[in-house]
C-alpha cells in the first residue's frame, strides 16, 4: 500500500490555477460517496448539478485519471478534488476498500492498452528495413549540415559588417526558417533567440552558435560524447524506446524539484532527480497540451527506485524514465547535501568545459540565506555568495523565498550558471521542501 | 582540473576589444593580436585568419567558454537580521490549503462562493484562534492586505513578526508599520521590548516614530499606546499638540477615545479653546461621553433649565439664544440641518447631557421616562426629545437607555415606534439581545427594512436569527419577489447565516422550482454555508 500525497503535490498536477480553485471546492465530503482506495487506484462517486453522479478514479502509480464529466481539461476538477479529499483527511477515504467493477474495468482496458502499444512498437520495429533508415539518416544529416554551413556564413557576415548595423535583425525570424527547412530545429531555436538578445550579450550568442554550427560541419570528426551533444543541439533526437534498449543507471532517484512552464502549445514540466547512491543528477522532461499537465509527475522530496536511461552526451544529465520499482516513496527527511555557492560555481565550470553550451548546471545549496543587495537578490553562506539569475523566477517567488528562509539559512536546489542561480526548491528548517515558483 | 591561470583584467580587456570590433565590424577594424596567458595565446594563435569575421567569432566563442569555464562566486554580503521567532502553532494543513485558495480567489465567475467577501471571515478566525501561517503565505496574505485596507487588522497580526520583518524590506508593504494590529494589552509579551526600545538606551524608537513618522505611523502609534497606557499616550499628544496641524490634531483626538477617562479631561477642556472648529466640536464630543467631566455637568445644567417633569408630562422651555458658553462647549449657532434654531440647541443640549441625570434629576427610570409626552403648552417636542436622547443613548453607549428607545421586539402587526436610527441603539446592546430584536423584527416586517440592523449585528449570526432570515427569505420566494431586490441583505447573509442553518438551506433549494432564479440563489447560498462551514471547520475550535 502506497502512502497518501501530500497537498502540494495534488495541486502541482492541476492544469491551470482555475482548476486549483474548482477542486479545492470540491475538497471537502460533502459532495462524495462511495468513495475507496486499495489496489493503486483511488476512486468515488462525485455529486454535480445533474442527477448521476460523477465516476471519477485515479490510478496512483502512472498517475492516470478518468471521469464521467465533460470536462476537456485533465486531470479534471473531480480528480483534482478527490484526491485533496484523500491527500487531507485519512478518514474520509477508506484505505483497503474493494475495488469496484466500474474502476476494475478502467484498470484492466489500461492494462490492455498499454500491451498493445508494446506489441505495436515491437511490431514496428521488426518491419524496419535498416539499410533504407541508414539512408534516411544519411538525407537528414547531409541537410542539417547544409543548413549549418549557410548559417555560419551568415553569423560571419553579420559581425563582418558589425553588430551596431541593424539591418539584419528582422532577418533572423527568415533564417530560423532556414533552420527549420535543414531540419535542424535546435539551431532554429537559437536563431530565433537571436532577435530577443540584448547588443550586449549578442556576440556572446553568435560565437556560441557559430561554434555550434562549425562542430556540426566536422561532427564525424569529434569524440563520441561531444559528437552526441552536438547533434542533440543541433535538434536530433534519440528515441524513448532505443534508449532505453541501451545501458540504464538503476538507482533511488530522489526527486529534488519540478518547474512547468507554457507557451501556447505545449506544456513542458522539468523534474530533477538525483540518484541516492551514484550522486548522479538527472533530468526528465514531460509535456503536455496546453491546459493539461503532463502526465508524468513525481512529488519533489519523494525517492523512486527506477532505471533511467541517459541521453548521450558529453555532460549526460536528460534522462528517459524505464523501469519503476515500486511507487515514490518518502523520502529522508533531512534536505539534501548540497554546496557552498563557490563549489557550485566551481561545478558548473567542470561542466561548461566538458559542454561548452552549458548555461547551467543543477546544484543543491546549503545553508544559504536569500539577501536584498543593491544590485539584485543574492544567496549567501557568509563567505561567498552566487547572485539569482534575474527572471528565472517571478519577484513574488523571490519575496516567498524571503518569507520561508526568514533570514535563516535555507537549503535551495536549482540551476547554477554562468547568469546566476535559478531557484527550484527550498527546505527551511524543519519543514517540507516547497516549490519557488509555484 | 588544472585551469591555466589568469588575470580577469586581461581577461576583461581582451573582451571588450572582441566586442568593440563585433559592433563596428571586421570590415572596419582589425582584429586584435592574440593577448593573455601563454597557454591562450597558444590556443589563439592556432585560429585561421584568412577570413576576419569568422575568426572573430571564433575568438569570442573561445573566449566566452573561458570565462564562463572560470566563473567565479561573488563576495559575500552582510546577512541580514533573521526575524523574530513566531511561537504560535502553525495552521492545520487544511485551513493552510483554505487560505491559499482564498487569497488566489479573485471572485470569478461561477464560483458558488464569493471567496473574497469570505477572506475577513477567515482571517479573524484564524486570528483568534492564535495560529502561525506558513511562512510562504505571508507574503501574498501581505499583497491581499495592501489591496484592501479593511483586511489589515487581521492580516498584520496573523503574519505576525514575519509580517513586520518582511514590511521592512520590501516598501510594497511599508502599511504594516501603520496598522495598529489591535492588539489587546497582551500582559509579559517579550515582543514588547522591539516596539518600545532597545536595552540600550539609545534613542527609543516608539519616540521616534511619534516624532519622524508620518502621520499615518503616528496614529497607529498613538491608538496602540492608548490601548495599553492611556496616560504616556497623552503625554505624548501634549509634547507636540501645540505645533500639531489643525486637520491632523482632530484625528489624534479622535485615538483618545480609546483608554479614555477623567484623567483626559483638563487636556480636552483646554482643546475646547482651540483655533480650529472641528476640534473643538470632537473635544466637545469627548468630553460629553466622559460622565463627571466638567462639561457633561454644565449640559446638565442646560438641560435642567430645558426640561422640568410636571405632574404626568415633560414641560420643555428649549433655549433662547446660544451664548459664548453653549458655543464654546460645542453647540453651534446655526443649525445645520434646517431645523428651527431652538430645537437644534434643545436637541444638542439633551444629547450631550448625561443620561444618569434624568433619572436623578425626576426619579424616574428611561422607560417611565419615554412614556411622557413632552411640550412648551403649545407645540409637541416628544419626538424632538426622543431623537436627542437616541443620540445621548449611543454615544454615552448607554444600554438601558438603548434597550428603552428600541422598544420591546417588535411583532408582527404592531409597528415599531422606535426614535432615532435603530441600527444605531442596537449597536449599543449586548450581542445576543442584538440579534433577538432583530430577529423579531424580521419576522415581523420581513426583509425590506431590515439590512441595517442586520448588518449591526455580529457575524456568524446566531441560529435564531438564522433562522428567522431564513424563513423570510422563503416568504418572499414563495410571495414572487424576485431576488435580486434582496441582493444586499443576500450578499450580507451569505457571509454571516450561522453554518448550522444549512439544512434549512439545502432543503430551500431543493423544494425551489428549479431553473429559477431562486433555485439558483438558494443553491449558491447552500454552497456558500458548505464552504464557510468547512472552512471554520479546519481553524478547529
Amino acid at each position: 500500500m502506497e502512502e497518501r500525497w501530500s497537498t502540494e503535490h495534488v495541486l502541482s498536477l492541476a492544469p491551470d490555477q482555475s482548476s486549483q480553485k474548482a477542486a479545492g471546492k470540491l475538497s471537502g465530503p460533502a459532495p462524495w460517496s462511495e468513495t475507496g482506495w486499495g489496489g493503486g487506484a483511488l476512486w468515488g462517486l462525485c455529486k454535480g448539478s445533474g442527477s448521476t453522479p460523477y465516476r471519477t478514479a485515479v490510478e496512483l502509480g502512472t498517475p492516470a485519471y478518468t471521469c464521467s464529466c465533460p470536462s476537456r481539461k485533465f486531470p479534471c476538477k473531480h480528480a483534482l478534488g478527490l484526491l485533496l479529499l484523500w491527500a487531507g483527511a485519512a478518514e474520509a477515504v477508506a484505505a483497503g476498500s474493494e475495488v469496484p467493477e466500474w474502476v476494475e474495468e478502467w484498470l484492466s482496458s489500461r492494462q490492455d492498452a498499454a500491451e498493445q502499444k508494446a506489441a505495436r512498437q515491437q511490431a514496428k520495429a521488426a518491419e524496419a528495413d535498416p539499410a533504407a533508415a541508414r539512408r534516411r539518416a544519411e538525407r537528414r544529416s547531409a541537410r542539417v549540415a547544409a543548413g549549418a554551413q549557410e548559417l555560419r556564413l551568415r553569423l560571419a557576415d553579420g559581425v563582418r559588417r558589425g553588430l551596431a548595423d541593424h539591418t539584419t535583425d528582422a532577418s533572423w525570424e527568415e533564417v530560423a526558417a532556414r533552420m527549420v527547412d535543414a531540419q535542424a530545429p535546435g539551431l532554429a531555436g537559437r536563431v530565433r533567440e537571436l532577435g530577443h538578445t540584448p547588443q550586449g550579450d549578442l556576440l556572446e550568442e553568435y560565437a556560441l552558435l557559430h561554434l555550434l554550427a562549425g562542430a556540426f560541419t566536422r561532427v564525424e570528426e569529434l569524440p563520441e560524447p561531444l559528437a552526441a551533444t552536438v547533434r542533440t543541439r543541433v535538434g536530433f533526437t534519440t528515441d524513448a524506446s532505443e534508449l532505453l534498449a541501451g545501458p540504464t543507471v538503476r538507482d533511488r532517484w530522489q526527486v529534488l524539484g519540478s518547474r512547468d512552464t507554457a507557451d501556447e502549445r505545449l506544456t513542458t514540466r522539468r523534474l530533477w532527480l538525483r540518484g541516492a547512491k551514484t550522486g548522479r543528477p538527472a533530468l526528465l522532461l514531460a509535456f503536455g497540451r496546453p491546459g493539461q499537465a503532463p502526465e508524468l509527475a513525481l512529488p519533489t522530496g519523494r525517492v523512486l527506485e527506477a532505471e533511467l536511461a541517459f541521453h548521450p552526451g558529453s555532460r549526460p544529465l536528460r534522462a528517459t524514465l524505464g523501469t519503476r520499482y515500486g511507487t515514490p516513496e518518502q523520502g529522508p527527511a533531512e534536505p539534501p547535501a548540497g554546496l557552498t555557492p563557490a563549489e557550485a560555481m566551481a561545478a558548473y565550470g567542470t561542466a561548461v568545459a566538458q559542454d561548452p553550451w552549458l548555461e547551467s548546471w543543477p546544484a543543491v545549496l546549503s545553508e544559504v540565506v536569500p539577501v536584498l543587495s543593491p544590485e539584485g537578490w543574492q544567496l549567501t553562506d557568509g563567505h561567498s555568495a552566487v547572485r539569482v539569475r534575474r527572471g528565472s523566477v517571478p519577484e513574488q517567488a523571490l519575496w516567498r523565498l524571503a518569507a520561508v528562509s526568514a533570514g535563516r539559512p535555507v537549503t535551495l536546489f536549482g540551476e547554477c550558471g554562468h547568469a546566476g542561480f535559478a531557484p527550484v526548491t527550498v527546505w527551511a528548517e524543519g519543514a517540507r521542501p516547497i516549490g519557488v515558483a509555484q | 582540473m588544472t585551469a591555466p591561470t589568469f588575470t580577469p583584467a586581461t581577461a576583461g580587456e581582451d573582451w571588450a576589444e572582441l566586442q568593440t570590433v563585433a559592433l563596428l565590424g571586421t570590415d572596419r577594424r582589425p582584429l586584435p593580436p592574440a593577448g593573455g596567458t601563454p597557454a591562450l595565446v597558444t590556443v589563439a594563435s592556432a585560429v585561421d585568419r584568412t577570413d576576419q569575421a569568422a575568426a572573430l567569432l571564433e575568438l569570442a566563442a573561445l573566449s566566452t567558454v573561458r570565462r564562463r569555464a572560470g566563473a567565479q562566486a561573488l563576495p559575500a554580503p552582510g546577512l541580514p537580521e533573521a526575524a523574530a521567532p513566531d511561537h504560535r502553532p502553525e495552521l492545520p494543513e487544511a485551513a493552510a490549503r483554505r487560505l491559499s485558495v482564498l487569497l488566489g480567489g479573485r471572485a470569478s465567475g461561477g464560483a458558488p462562493a464569493n471567496l473574497a467577501e469570505l477572506l475577513p471571515q477567515w482571517l479573524a478566525t484564524a486570528r483568534e484562534r492564535g495560529y502561525r501561517p506558513p511562512a510562504a503565505l505571508v507574503p501574498p496574505l501581505l499583497d491581499a492586505a495592501r489591496a484592501r485596507s479593511e483586511l489589515r487588522g487581521d492580516a498584520v497580526a496573523l503574519a505576525g513578526p514575519l509580517g513586520r520583518w518582511l514590511a521592512e524590506r520590501n516598501p510594497d508593504w511599508r502599511f504594516v508599520n501603520r496598522t495598529a494590529d489591535g492588539t489587546r494589552p497582551a500582559p509579559a509579551e517579550p515582543d514588547r521590548s522591539t516596539e518600545t526600545g532597545g536595552p540600550d538606551g539609545s534613542v527609543d524608537p516608539a519616540e521616534q516614530v511619534w516624532q519622524e513618522g508620518l502621520f499615518a505611523e503616528r496614529v497607529t502609534h498613538l491608538t496602540r499606546l492608548r490601548r495599553t497606557d492611556p496616560g504616556r499616550g497623552l503625554e505624548l499628544l501634549r509634547s507636540t499638540w501645540p505645533t500639531e496641524r489643525a486637520e491632523d490634531r482632530v484625528l489624534f483626538l479622535d485615538a483618545l477615545q480609546d483608554g479614555l477617562s477623567g484623567a483626559d479631561e483638563p487636556f480636552l477642556e483646554a482643546a475646547l479653546s482651540d483655533r480650529s472648529k472641528n476640534v473643538r466640536a470632537t473635544a466637545a464630543e469627548l468630553l460629553s461621553t466622559l460622565p463627571g467631566s466638567g462639561l457633561a455637568t454644565r449640559m446638565a445644567e442646560r438641560a435642567r433649565a430645558a426640561v422640568r417633569l410636571d405632574g404626568s408630562r415633560l414641560a420643555v422651555s428649549p433655549p433662547t439664544v446660544c451664548d459664548a458658553a453653549m458655543q464654546r462647549d460645542g453647540i453651534t449657532v446655526k443649525s445645520p440641518t434646517g431645523r428651527g434654531e431652538r430645537a437644534w440647541w434643545f436637541g444638542e443640549i439633551v444629547a450631550a447631557a448625561p443620561l444618569a441625570f434624568w433619572t436623578t434629576e425626576t426619579g424616574l427610570g428611561p422607560e417611565e421616562l419615554l412614556r411622557l409626552p413632552a411640550g412648551d403648552g403649545t407645540s409637541d417636542w416628544t419626538d424632538d426629545l426622543r431623537e436627542a436622547w437616541a443620540r445621548a443613548a449611543v454615544r454615552q453607549q448607554d444600554a438601558a437607555w438603548a434597550r428603552a428607545l428600541l422598544g420591546p421586539a417588535p411583532r408582527e402587526g404592531r409597528p415599531g415606534r422606535t426614535a432615532g436610527t435603530p441600527s444605531k441603539l442596537l449597536s449599543v446592546l449586548p450581542g445576543a439581545e442584538r440579534a433577538a430584536w432583530t430577529a423579531a423584527f424580521v419576522r415581523a416586517h420581513g426583509l425590506a427594512d431590515a439590512f441595517q440592523l442586520l448588518g449591526a449585528c455580529a457575524t456568524p449570526w446566531t441560529p435564531p436569527l438564522s433562522t428567522a432570515v431564513v424563513a423570510a427569505l422563503e416568504r418572499a420566494a414563495r410571495s414572487g419577489s424576485y431576488p435580486w431586490s434582496h441582493s444586499g441583505v443576500l450578499g450580507m447573509t451569505e457571509r454571516a447565516l450561522a453554518p448550522e442553518t444549512a439544512p434549512a438551506v439545502e432543503a430551500l433549494a431543493a423544494d425551489a422550482a428549479p431553473d429559477t432564479a431562486w433555485a439558483d440563489t438558494f443553491e449558491r447560498l447552500a454552497g456558500t454555508l458548505r464552504f464557510r462551514a468547512a472552512m471554520l471547520d479546519e481553524l478547529g475550535g
